[in-house]
Parts: structure tokens; sequence; C-alpha cells
């Protein structure tokens, strides 16, 4: 005798096909939304001439993490200005800060809630195993169902495959904020939200940055995927390089990949630390 | 009217914790009911009632429910089972509301790690209880300057938490607590992670503070010399009960059972006993008899020296016996041969204070109240004896 194989592929694309009839409206202004952000972030990078956006994250660099920082800024994107990728890097810091602003929006209240409820924690974090192991790829596909070909599924692949250290980080951090100070807090009848906003974020905040750096990185290394589904970019260029078998083009375009990652890592580092100090 | 009334206060830790109950009024064991139901019973029908002004000390060692009882009395941890009445409201039925506002104006706690918030400067930490009030920002500097002026630490306002010393930081849990002007003081092992002479200073300050402020203080303390230097009453506890409850000297004199009995044994007597309590009844005469019914005297109750007192029996001198044998053949007075700088004390002399004056004393050192009144005489055997934990020397007859 054998056992019928679940159907769990029907499931999900019926689950698929139902959502797209009764949700359209819904994903139609996440795609309206999602895609003007991304969209004004492009364009804002690219309408000034470069050097003046050199100049800026420069400065920005210099504030963060004086000057060795300041210097692999300056040369970093000036090599992605020389090699011919300015503009569709451009595009791609767009979809990553979109995707990762998403994700904090999104991320940030959802570990709160599970720091303070098992519950929601218990069901949560399956959750979050399940978005981080499955094959990235996966995701492309019903996003591009919803939201059709474009940057739009791009941004909403990069926010699941992203989001989940910011929510761990988040619950984490909530959750190692001192047994003793939290009840100082109740002891002097702080509501739950005082409690929440004048104890626990601001020392849960190191944490919580430790977790949005990651998320960052995560997002960046999703800009190939993404470009798969039509997400211009660097990424595209990439994607471009090795269908076509360019190993130079492939070479130079993941370096501006490369120059982005380490400028946003070390910038958000810099930035949770300027903040454990405050 | 007691300002704090806990009537059968009890703490179960575990899955419907209420199952203890009955197996505890069988008289089971704490051991045994975590054994065989998972339970843990953290603090078992604890009584007591708390008088305002006083300074209430609940000791015992780890693991014998002393912070929980304290964090049950704020309700920290929620109570199981019993009363906990504050101004005669029971805070155990209180809804959230009502509790909050308890916690934010009747009563303030004291950690033992000091608990203060890493990220915020000293002023805003003691301006914290105010805060969560939304009392306005000038009205709660003003109070929170105020309440760091009380423990000594002006013008630390804008440092961070880890730039003081333990000490200090525990003077800013003190001016946190005190900055909302609670009735109630709870006190969680709040000196135990200062070192010794540190600990002595802040308990001396709290006892000064307390002169002027008059608060109610609960403190919990595993530290008998603790207890003993600053309660008015002590609680004492053990397996989450309260196993004696009484003042200081009670519990040191008559410890309820064998567990008080070893709590108490290693305590330093000599910090502890006073003159009033080592000393005996003084032989007296008074000033208008003559030196031969002096020498009678002496005679009669073998001893060398007598007190001599006025018809108030205020204390005027010592005569000897061999002066009074001399005044006989020379026809001398009382008044005439009279020792008048005898060495005195005052009845609540500790014992290590006294031991000085006693050793060099040649005669038994007078003891007088208020009034000049003698009250008894302390002879150097029952120092020692006090001393060297002899009960019989110690069981004279405080007056």
């Amino acid at each position: 005798m054998s056992i019928p194989k679940i159907p769990i592929g029907e499931w999900v694309e019926s689950l698929e096909g139902w959502l797209e009839t009764n949700f359209e409206p819904f994903f139609n202004g996440v795609k309206i939304v999602v895609g003007n952000i991304v969209d004004g972030l492009a364009d804002g990078f690219n309408f000034f001439p470069p050097l003046v956006v050199i100049a800026i994250f420069t400065i920005l660099a210099f504030w963060l993490g004086r000057y060795r920082l300041a210097a692999f800024t300056l040369l970093g994107l000036l090599l992605v200005l020389n090699l011919g990728y300015w503009s569709h890097t451009m595009d791609t810091l767009a979809l990553v800060l979109t995707a990762s602003f998403i994700s904090i929006v999104l991320g940030v209240p959802v570990g709160i809630l599970c720091a303070g409820n098992k519950k929601v924690q218990s069901v949560v974090t399956p959750l979050l195993d399940l978005m981080q192991t499955m094959p990235a790829f996966v995701y492309l596909l019903p996003a591009v169902a919803f939201f059709s070909l474009g940057v739009v599924p791009g941004v909403i692949a990069s926010v699941i495959f992203s989001i989940p250290p910011t929510i761990r980080l988040t619950s984490l951090g909530i959750r190692q904020v001192p047994e003793d100070l939290v009840e100082a807090a109740d002891a002097f009848g702080s509501t739950s939200m005082q409690k929440l906003i004048k104890v626990q974020l601001p020392i849960a905040i190191p944490t919580i940055m430790a977790g949005i750096n990651q998320t960052i990185m995560l997002s960046l290394s999703m800009v190939v995927i993404a470009s798969m589904i039509g997400a211009q970019g660097v990424g595209a260029d990439v994607y471009r390089a090795v269908t076509q078998a360019k190993t130079g083009m492939g070479t130079e375009a993941g370096l501006a990949v490369v120059v982005l990652a380490i400028m946003l890592d070390r910038m958000t580092q810099k930035l949770a630390k300027k903040n454990k100090k405050v | 009217m007691p300002i704090i009334e806990v009537k059968s206060l009890s703490k179960v830790f575990g899955n419907d914790p209420k199952r203890a109950f009955p197996l505890l009024a069988q008289g089971w064991s704490k051991e045994r009911i975590l054994k065989e139901t998972k339970l843990t019973v953290g603090v078992n029908q604890v009584s007591f009632s708390i008088e305002p002004g006083e300074i209430f000390v609940i000791m015992g060692l780890s693991g014998s429910g002393k912070s929980t009882v304290v964090r049950l009395l704020n309700r920290l941890i929620e109570p199981t089972a019993g009363q906990v009445l504050v101004n005669g409201k029971d805070i155990v039925r209180m809804n959230k509301e009502e509790l909050r506002q308890v916690r934010r104006k009747t009563m303030s706690m004291i950690f033992q790690k000091f608990a203060l918030f890493p990220h915020r400067t000293i002023l805003e930490n003691v301006e914290y209880g105010l805060e969560v009030q939304g009392i306005g920002k000038e009205e709660r500097v003003k109070k929170a300057k105020e309440s760091l002026a009380l423990v000594g630490l002006s013008g630390f306002e804008d440092q961070k938490p880890d730039q003081l010393s333990g000490g200090m930081q525990q003077r800013v849990g003190l001016a946190r607590g005190l900055a909302n002007d609670p009735d109630i003081l709870l006190m969680d092992e709040s000196f135990s992670a200062l070192d010794p002479l540190i600990r002595k200073d802040m308990q001396d300050e709290l006892l000064e503070l307390q002169e002027n402020m008059k608060k109610t203080i609960i403190f919990i303390t595993h530290d008998l010399d603790e207890a003993l230097r600053i309660g008015d009453r002590i609680a004492l506890m053990k397996d989450g009960a309260v196993v004696q409850i009484g003042t200081p000297e009670e519990i040191l004199m008559n410890p309820a059972n064998d567990y008080v009995e070893r709590f108490v044994e290693n305590v330093d007597l000599s910090k502890v006993l006073t003159a009033a309590h080592v000393m005996i009844r003084a032989e007296t005469i008074s000033m208008d008899r003559g030196p031969r019914v002096a020498l009678q005297l002496m005679r009669d109750r073998r001893i060398s020296n007598l007190y001599v007192v006025d018809k108030s029996r205020q204390l005027l001198g010592v005569v000897t016996a061999e002066d009074a044998l001399s005044a006989i053949k020379s026809g001398q007075t009382l008044g005439e041969i009279i020792i008048r700088d005898t060495p005195i004390v005052s009845p609540d002399v500790l014992l290590v204070e006294l031991f000085d004056v006693v050793s060099s004393a040649k005669i038994p050192v007078a003891v007088i109240d208020e009034r000049k009144r003698l009250v008894g005489i302390v002879i150097r055997g029952a120092v020692l004896a006090a001393l060297t934990g002899n009960n019989e020397a110690e069981a004279g007859e405080p007056q």
C-alpha cells in the first residue's frame, strides 16, 4: 500500500490564486507605494551629479567613522563611477535601502511583540527559520504573481529574506535587558509603553542595530536574485555577465556590489557604536 | 493603625499553584512538595504588620523567601494567596491602574544591584518616578535635585551611573526612591553589594535620614549585624515562613527555636548588648547614715563598697570599706569620706565601649539613667562573661 503524496504544492498554488483574486487592491497599493519609494530614492541619487553624491556620502562616512571610512567611501565610489556603473549602483542602493527600511518598520515591532509574548515568539520563530532557509529563488514566483515583474517583487523578496535578523535581534535585545532594570521600571509605576520606550528600547538599541546591519547585508545579497525578475541595477549587470559568460564585466559589477556592501556595513556598525556611547 | 498589614501571604511557583496549599496544610515539607508536584513554595503563610515610621527588617539566608516577600508587597510578583493591606487597602485585589498609582506615590523600591538606568544621567534616573507620573520637566528637575542633595550627591547630576562608585550609585538609587516622596521604602538587600565600610556608612546615613523622614522602611537583608543595627523589629524567615518576629534584643535573648539560635550564635555580642544587659543591682546607702552602718551593710553583703544616693536615688558617690573603717576611728561622717568622681555610664552604652571604662576603673562602674539616678552597676566579670556568651552573667536585670 502506498501513501498518497501530500499535495503541499497544490495547496500553496491554490492559496496563491486565492490571495491574487481577493487581495488584488492591497497588492496594487503595496506595489504603488514601494515602487514610488524605490524610484524616488533612485531618482534622488541620480538627480545630483555623481561627485556631489560622493561628497555627501564621504562627509557622512567621516562623521560616522573618521578618516578610514571616509577614505574608503571616497575611493570606492570614485572607482564605481570610473568603471561606469554609477547609475546602476544608485538604483541598487535605492532597492537595498527601501527593502531595509521596510524590514525595520515591520521587523522592530514584530520583534517587540515576540519579546513580550511567548506565544507570539513560538509562532514567529519557526516562520523566521523557514524564511531564512527556504531558497530565496522560491519567493520570486509568488512575488511576481502578486506584483508582476519589476523592482517591487525584488524588494518584497528581499524583505522576506532579510527581515529575520531584525526581528530576532530586536526580540533578543529586549529580552536581554537586565531583570532588575525591568523591575525598577515596574516598581516606579511605568505603563508597558513607558517601560518599553524609556527603558527597554534604549538599552536594546546596540543589539537591534546589529540586527539591522545584518538585514542590510542580506538584502544586498538579494540584488542579483532580484534582477532575475526585472529589478534594475548593478545586480542586473552581474546577472547579464553570468548569462553571457563575461568574466570581466561580472567582476566589475561585482566590485560595485562589494563597495556598497562594505560601505553600508561599516556605516551601520559605526552608527550602532555611536548609539551605545550616548 | 498599621500602615502595612500582611495576612497569610503565600507564593507558590509553578502550574496550578493552589494545589500546594492542602499539601502544606497536611504538613508536607517544601522539598517533598517540589519533588512530587514540581511546585516551588516561595512564601508560606506570612503575616506581619508594620507601624508607620518603623524600620522593619526581613532577614533570612538565600532561598528563605525574603526577596519574594518584598516583591509580593508591590506585586512585582503576583501573590498566590493572602492579603497585603496598605493603609487598609488590599494591594492584591487592585486593578492595574490602582496598583500603578500605589507604586508611583506610596511605595518606592531600592534594589540590591542599584538597577540604575545606564542610558540616563544621574538626574534623569532620579527623575524617573516623577517622569512616568507625567509631572512637568521643571518640577521634576527641582524635586530630583532636592532628593540628590538629601543623599549628598549634588553636582553629579549630569554624570552617567557607570562613572560613579558603588556606594554613590546606591545613593542615587536611594535618591530615586525618595524623589516621589513615598510613605514606604522597600529596600531589597540594598547595601549587600557594597563593601563593608561603605555599607556601614550607608546604614548610618539611612538611620540619619530616617530621623527626619520618618518613612516606613521594609529592609531585606541576609546580614544579621545589619539587621540588628538598623531594625526596629526583625522578622526572621526560613523556608518561606516567618520563624520569629521581634525587636533585635528579643531575637538575641530569646531565640524562638534552634534555627534562630544558630543564626544568632555567631553575632558579635559586644556590638549588640548594652550596659543595661550586664548590670547588676547596686547596693546603696543614703547620705544621712553613719560610717558604722555603712560598714555593717558591707559586712552583711560581703562587698567592699557602697553607692551613696540621695532620696530620689540620684548617685552622689561611693564609700569603700577601708575608708568607712578609718572614718569610724577618726569620727568622720559619710560626707567626708565619699569618693565623688566614680566612673559612670548610661544604660545604652554598648559593651564594646563599656569594656575600656570597666577595665580602667578600680571599682564597679555605676550605670545611671538620664535623670542621674543609679540603676545598677557593672562588674568586670559580667562584661567578660557576656562577651564569651555566658548566659548566666548576662541575665542581670535590665530595669
